[in-house]
C-alpha cells in the first residue's frame, strides 16, 4: 500500500530566497523527495491557499505585518514549523536594520534617496506595513525546529527532512551545522 | 577660564582632604558632586589628573554607582524609594504627585535646572514609607501635604539646611528587645574584657557562642576571626558591613542609629583580636544622614580612650575607624565586592577562593562582618559565649533582628531567639491576613501561609533580618515584578548569567504580569532561574531568580489567574509594534493594525 | 605511580601541580573544557561562565576552581551541556551576531563554542542593542555589536602591551566596553595589530582591516572540526587562520 505522501508547505518572510535555493540545490534528491511528500503553498509551487501540513518550513525573519499573518497561518496549518536560516533565527541580515529607527530608513530610501522625484514615504494600504524592528520568528510563534545556516545547506535540509520524516531524532553532524 | 581654574581649585581641595589616596575614589566622587550636582566628563578627567591614575577608571567607577550622576542633574535631586513596601503605602501615586507639582517628568531634570525627581531602590525607611532621599538625606513618612511642602521649599530654592527637620526625622521603632538590645551596655565593657582575658580567651568565648553571621549568610563568626588572625601578615583590616541593601531590612539602620557604640566596640575588639589597627564602616550611601553623627561618635570615641591610640591605656593596642559611604549599589553588600568599593573601584565580586580573611582589603587579611555580628560580638566579650548560646536553636545561637514590614499594625524592629516560627512574628506585629513572606529579602525566600510554622533559624529559614508581610488584598506578582526590576537594575553586569538572565526574567514576569504570559513563558521562567542559580558568578545572581521561582511554587494562583489559555503568545506587542509605520506613513486602513482579535495567534499547538 | 596529585574529570584521572585551576589541569591533560573568557596566557577571570563545570556536585567555574585532589568533576554531562547552550545563547541574544555578515564567521571562538555546545538557535527574546562600529583606526574596527564582554582586550593591553586603551564602563546590562581617549575612538590611541590586545578578541569585535574573508568558507579554521580538536583562535597563528602574530 502506498502511504499518503506528507504535505510541506513553506515560505519565505523577510528573507532571500536564498533557503529556497538551498532546498532546490537537492538536484536529483528532489525526485526522491517528490515521491514522499507533497508540496503545498509554497514560492515553488502555484498553490494561493494555504491547506493542513504536516511540515511547514518558514525562511526569514518578521519585518512587516504581512510576514505576521502568514506566519501565524503557516503556525496554525502546520503540524511541524521549521525556523530555517539565520534571518528566521536571529532577524539575520534584514534585523541589521534595528540600529536605526524606522524613520531614518524609510527616509534613507525614499526621502533622502537618489534619483527621487515628489520623494515621500509610500502609504499604499497594498504595501504591508513595517513593524518598527525585525524579528526572528519564535519571537512571534512557536517553533518545533531550527535549522541554522545562511543558508543550511542542502546537506543539511536533506538531512533534516530525512529524519524528520522518519521520524527519527535529528542528529546533524558538525559540518551540517553552521551559522553563517 | 576663570570657571575651568576653580573646578579645578575645588577638585584639589577635595582630592587633598581625602590625601590624595586612589582608594577614596569614591568618596572624593561623591564629594565633588556635592559640589557640582554631576560628574562631568572635564570634572572626571581632573579628578585623574589630580589622583595620578588612568582616566577611565574614574569613569569606571563614575558610571557604576546609580547615585553618581555623568549627566547633569537637577540642584535639588529627589530619589523615591521603590521598594515593594514604598509600593504598598502608595509611593507611585506620590512621586507621580510630586512630578506634576513640580512639572517634571520622572528621571528628568527640569529645564530651569532646579529639580529631578526619579526612582531608587529600597532605602530601608519600609517600616516608615513611603521614603525618598533628597540629596542623598532620608525623608519619611511621605504624604500629599509633605510633598506640598517639599515642593514649596525646592520652588523657594530654599537650602536642605533649613528645611524643616520633622521631614528627615527617622523613627527606631524597635519593637521587642531581647538579650543583644534589652540590656544596658557600658561603653568601653567589651574592649575592657578584651584586655582583661586576652585575644585567646575571647575568641573562645567566641567559638562557644556560636555567632554566625548576622547577614544572612550566616558563617561562623569566630572561625572568621581565628582564619583572620592566623593569615600571615603584620597588616589586618577590620570591615563592617553595613551596606544593608536587602530590600526590606533596615535593622542596621536602627543598630547603627542607637547602638553605635556596640558597633563600633565589636569592630575594636576584633581588631584587637585579629591583630588589626584600621576599620572602616561601609555604611550604604541611603544612610548618609547618618554620616556626620557617626563621626562624632567616633570622635567622642577617642577622647574616652576607646579608639585611637593607646586604647584603654593600652600602648599595643592602637585601631581606628573610618567610615566609607557607598553610592547606591546592592551588589556591594557581597563582600568581596564590597572590598572593591573600599579601594576605590566599581563593585564587581571577586573570584573567591581566596577569602577576604586571608586576601582582603589591599589584599591584606580582612575580617568584614556585618553589623548585628560586631554588635553581639561586644556582649559575648562582655557577657560570655554560654550567655548567648543559651538562647536560639542548636545551629542557630543567639538572637536575630527581625526587619518587619509591609502589611502589619506595628512595623519596626524585632530581636528574636532564633528558631521563632513566623506565625509568631505575625502576631506580635499585628499581621492578621498574611499570604505570604518575603523572607530575608527578594534574594531570600517568598513562603506562603502553608509555611508559616516555619522557624526564623539557618535549620529552616536563614534571613538576614529582612521580614516583608503580603496580605490577602496583595497581588503576589506586583511584589515578584518589583523584585526581578530590582535585579535588573542592581546587577554588577560582570558575569553572564546575571547581566543577561536579569534582563530576560524581567521582561518574562512582565509579559506574564501584563496578562500576555502562557504556560510555556512559566516554563522559560524556571529554565531561566536554574541557568542563573547554577551559572552566576555571585550571590546575587544566583539568589535572583528566587522570587520567581518561589512564587511559582507557593502561589501557582496568581500565575493561573493571568495566563492565556493559548499555547504560545509572541514576544511583543505586535500592534504596537506597527505604530511607528502608522505615523510615518498617516495609514489607518484595516492593514494598519494587527487586531488580536484577526490573528490565530497562538490557536494551534 | 608517581605521587603527584589528581581529579577525576568525567571519569579520567587528571594530574595537576599546586595552585593550578581545574581549567589549567584540563588543559595541560589535553581535555577540552569550553571556554570564552579564559585564555591560558592571562589570570582567570570567570566572567563568561561558559566553562561551568559540577565539583564534588557543586556548579562552578572551571577556569577559577583550584585543583583539589580527589576532586570529582563533570563536565560532558546532558545537564552541563544545557546550562552551557543557555548563556550561550544568552550572549547572542544580547549583543547582535550576524554571522553571514561578520568576516570573523568560521574562525571565531563564539560561534565554534556555540556549535560545540549544540546550540542550534538564539532561543531567548533578542535585545538588539544598538551599539556603534568604530572605524576610526588605520589598522583595525572594533564593532561593539559583537562584544560579549570578555575583557580580554582590557587584560591584553592593561597587563601585557601596558597600553590601557580598552575598559569596561557601567553597570549590568549597560556595561560596555569603551576604548581609553576623550573621543573613544581607536583611531586617537596607540591601538596597534602587533598588540596582543589585536589577537585575543574571541569573536569579531576587534577586526584587522583590509584583509576581510581571505579564507574561502570550507577551509577556516571552525568549518571542517569542533573546538576542541582545533583548540582556541586566540592560540594559533596567523597562518593556520588563527590570531596569533609572534
Amino acid at each position: 500500500m502506498i502511504e499518503p505522501r506528507l504535505k510541506i508547505a513553506t515560505c519565505s518572510l523577510a528573507g532571500c530566497f536564498g533557503c529556497h535555493m538551498s532546498l532546490l540545490d537537492l538536484d536529483e534528491r528532489l525526485f526522491d523527495l517528490a515521491e514522499r511528500v507533497e508540496l503545498d503553498r509554497s514560492p515553488l509551487t502555484d498553490i494561493k491557499e494555504l491547506g493542513e501540513c504536516d511540515v511547514g518550513l518558514v525562511e526569514g525573519g518578521v519585518c512587516n505585518a504581512e510576514n505576521v499573518h502568514t506566519l501565524i497561518e503557516f503556525r496554525a496549518r502546520c503540524k511541524i514549523l521549521v525556523a530555517i536560516g539565520a534571518c528566521a533565527l536571529n532577524g539575520g541580515v534584514p534585523a541589521m536594520r534595528n540600529q536605526y529607527d524606522l524613520k531614518e530608513c524609510l527616509e534613507e530610501s525614499y526621502v533622502r534617496g537618489m534619483g527621487l522625484v515628489n520623494a515621500q514615504i509610500p502609504s499604499d494600504p497594498e504595501i504591508p506595513l513595517l513593524l518598527n524592528k525585525v524579528h526572528p520568528i519564535h519571537e512571534v510563534v512557536k517553533i518545533d525546529y531550527s535549522l541554522p545556516g545562511c543558508p543550511p545547506s542542502a546537506d543539511t535540509i536533506w538531512t533534516f527532512i530525512n529524519e524528520l520524516l522518519s521520524g527519527q531524532a535529528i542528529a546533524l553532524s558538525y559540518r551540517q551545522i553552521h551559522y553563517d | 577660564m576663570a570657571e575651568s581654574s576653580m573646578l579645578t581649585e575645588t577638585i584639589r581641595d577635595i582630592v587633598q582632604h581625602h590625601g590624595g589616596m586612589p582608594t577614596r575614589l569614591l568618596q572624593i566622587l561623591r564629594d565633588v558632586q556635592d559640589r557640582l550636582t554631576w560628574l562631568s566628563p572635564e570634572t572626571l578627567e581632573r579628578v585623574a589628573e589630580e589622583l595620578s591614575i588612568s582616566p577611565n577608571k574614574v569613569r569606571s567607577v563614575a558610571e557604576f554607582y546609580s547615585f553618581l550622576y555623568t549627566t547633569p542633574r537637577g540642584r535639588y535631586d529627589i530619589l523615591f524609594s521603590d521598594n515593594i513596601t514604598d509600593r504598598m503605602l502608595g509611593n507611585r501615586e506620590l512621586l507621580h504627585y510630586l512630578c506634576s507639582r513640580l512639572k517634571v517628568s520622572i528621571g528628568e531634570t527640569r529645564a530651569d535646572g532646579l529639580v529631578t525627581v526619579g526612582t531608587t531602590s529600597c532605602t530601608g525607611m519600609c517600616d516608615q514609607g513611603p521614603a525618598a532621599l533628597v540629596n542623598g538625606y532620608t525623608l519619611t513618612r511621605l504624604n500629599p501635604s509633605r510633598l506640598d511642602g517639599i515642593a514649596n521649599l525646592i520652588e523657594s530654592r530654599i537650602p536642605l539646611a533649613e528645611w524643616p527637620r520633622e521631614l528627615f526625622e527617622v523613627y527606631s521603632n524597635l519593637r521587642r528587645a531581647d538579650i543583644l538590645l534589652g540590656r544596658h551596655f557600658a561603653d568601653g565593657s567589651a574592649l575592657r574584657a578584651g584586655l582583661k582575658r586576652g585575644p585567646e580567651a575571647i575568641m573562645e568565648e567566641m567559638v562557644k557562642s556560636g555567632l554566625r553571621g548576622q547577614g544572612g549568610a550566616g558563617f561562623g563568626s569566630a572561625a572568621k576571626w581565628i582564619s583572620c588572625r592566623n593569615a600571615p601578615g603584620n597588616v589586618k583590616y577590620v570591615v563592617c558591613n553595613a551596606d544593608e541593601g536587602e530590600p526590606g531590612t533596615f535593622k542596621d539602620r536602627v543598630l547603627m542609629q542607637d547602638f553605635a557604640d556596640l558597633v563600633f566596640e565589636g569592630m575594636t575588639l576584633c581588631g584587637r583580636v585579629i591583630g588589626a589597627q584600621h576599620g572602616f564602616v561601609y555604611l550604604r550611601g541611603e544612610y548618609r544622614y547618618m554620616l556626620n553623627p557617626l563621626k562624632a561618635i567616633l570622635q567622642r570615641r577617642r577622647e574616652a580612650g576607646l579608639l585611637g591610640e593607646a586604647i584603654l591605656g593600652d600602648a599595643s593596642f592602637n585601631f581606628d575607624i573610618e567610615i566609607h559611604l557607598g553610592a547606591g549599589a546592592y551588589v556591594c553588600g557581597e563582600e568581596s565586592a564590597l572590598i572593591e568599593s573600599l579601594e576605590g573601584k566599581h563593585g564587581v565580586p571577586r573570584i573567591r577562593p581566596p577569602f577576604p580573611t586571608t586576601h582582603g582589603y589591599l589584599n591584606k587579611p580582612t575580617v568584614v562582618n556585618n553589623v548585628e555580628t560586631f554588635a553581639a560580638a561586644a556582649k559575648i566579650a562582655v557577657e560570655g559565649g554560654d550567655w548567648f548560646a543559651s538562647r536560639g536553636t542548636a545551629q542557630s545561637k543567639g538572637t536575630k533582628l527581625l526587619s518587619v514590614s509591609g502589611d502589619c499594625e506595628r512595623p519596626g524592629i524585632y530581636e528574636y531567639p532564633f528558631g521563632i516560627t513566623v506565625h509568631q512574628v505575625l502576631e506580635d506585629c499585628g499581621a492578621h491576613d498574611a499570604q505570604g513572606i518575603q523572607m530575608a529579602g527578594p534574594a531570600g525566600h517568598m513562603i506562603s501561609a502553608q509555611q508559616f510554622g516555619r522557624r526564623i533559624c539557618f535549620e529552616d529559614l536563614a534571613t538576614g533580618g529582612s521580614f516583608m508581610v503580603f496580605d490577602q488584598k496583595r497581588d503576589i506578582l506586583d511584589g515578584v515584578r518589583n523584585f526581578a526590576h530590582f535585579f535588573v537594575h542592581e546587577s554588577c553586569g560582570f558575569c553572564t548569567p546575571c547581566r543577561v538572565g536579569t534582563s530576560l526574567m524581567r521582561d518574562l514576569i512582565d509579559k506574564v504580569h501584563t496578562g500576555h504570559g502562557t504556560r510555556y513563558d512559566l516554563e522559560e521562567m524556571c529554565k531561566l532561574g536554574r541557568i542563573m542559580q547554577a551559572g552566576c558568578h555571585c550571590g546575587l545572581g544566583q539568589t535572583a531568580p528566587n522570587p520567581v521561582l518561589d512564587s511559582l511554587d507557593q502561589f501557582p494562583e496568581a500565575y493561573e489567574r493571568r495566563l492565556r489559555s493559548t499555547a504560545y503568545e509572541p514576544a511583543f506587542d505586535l500592534n504596537a509594534a506597527l505604530e511607528e509605520a502608522r505615523q510615518l506613513t498617516g495609514r489607518s486602513d484595516p492593514g494598519a493594525y494587527l487586531n488580536e482579535e484577526d490573528l490565530l495567534v497562538g490557536a494551534m499547538p | 605511580m608517581s605521587g603527584e596529585p589528581s581529579f577525576t574529570l568525567d571519569g579520567q584521572q587528571i594530574p595537576f601541580q599546586e595552585g593550578q585551576t581545574v581549567m589549567q589541569a584540563a588543559l595541560e591533560a589535553g581535555v577540552y573544557i569550553p571556554h570564552l573568557c579564559f585564555n591560558p596566557e592571562f589570570t582567570p577571570h570567570g566572567s563568561c561562565r561558559v566553562c561551568l563545570v559540577k565539583v564534588n556536585n557543586r556548579m562552578q567555574a572551571a577556569c577559577t576552581t583550584p585543583a583539589a585532589g580527589g576532586q570529582t568533576v563533570q563536565s560532558e554531562t546532558e545537564e552541563l551541556r544545557e546550562i552551557r547552550r543557555g548563556i550561550l545563547q544568552m550572549l547572542f541574544v544580547e549583543g547582535n551576531h550576524v554571522c553571514p555578515a561578520c568576516e570573523k564567521s568560521g574562525a571565531c571562538q563564539l560561534q565554534a563554542v556555540a556549535y560545540y555546545v549544540g546550540m542550534l538557535a538564539p532561543h531567548f527574546k533578542h535585545f538588539y542593542p544598538r551599539r556603534p562600529v568604530d572605524a576610526s583606526h588605520p589598522d583595525a574596527v572594533i564593532d561593539f555589536n559583537r562584544c560579549i564582554m570578555c575583557e580580554l582586550c582590557v587584560r591584553a593591553s592593561r597587563d601585557v602591551d601596558g597600553k590601557n586603551i580598552f575598559a569596561v564602563e557601567g553597570r549590568g546590562i549597560q556595561a560596555h566596553l569603551v576604548v581609553n581617549t576623550p573621543s573613544g575612538q581607536l583611531g586617537a590611541t596607540g591601538f596597534s595589530l602587533h598588540d596582543k590586545a589585536a589577537q585575543v578578541c574571541p569573536t569579531g569585535s576587534i577586526l584587522t582591516k583590509h584583509r576581510g574573508y581571505d579564507i574561502p568558507i570550507g577551509q577556516r579554521l571552525y568549518d571542517r572540526k569542533p573546538i576542541n580538536v582545533v583548540g582556541d583562535v586566540a592560540q594559533l597563528p596567523d597562518s593556520q587562520g588563527g590570531r596569533r602574530h609572534d
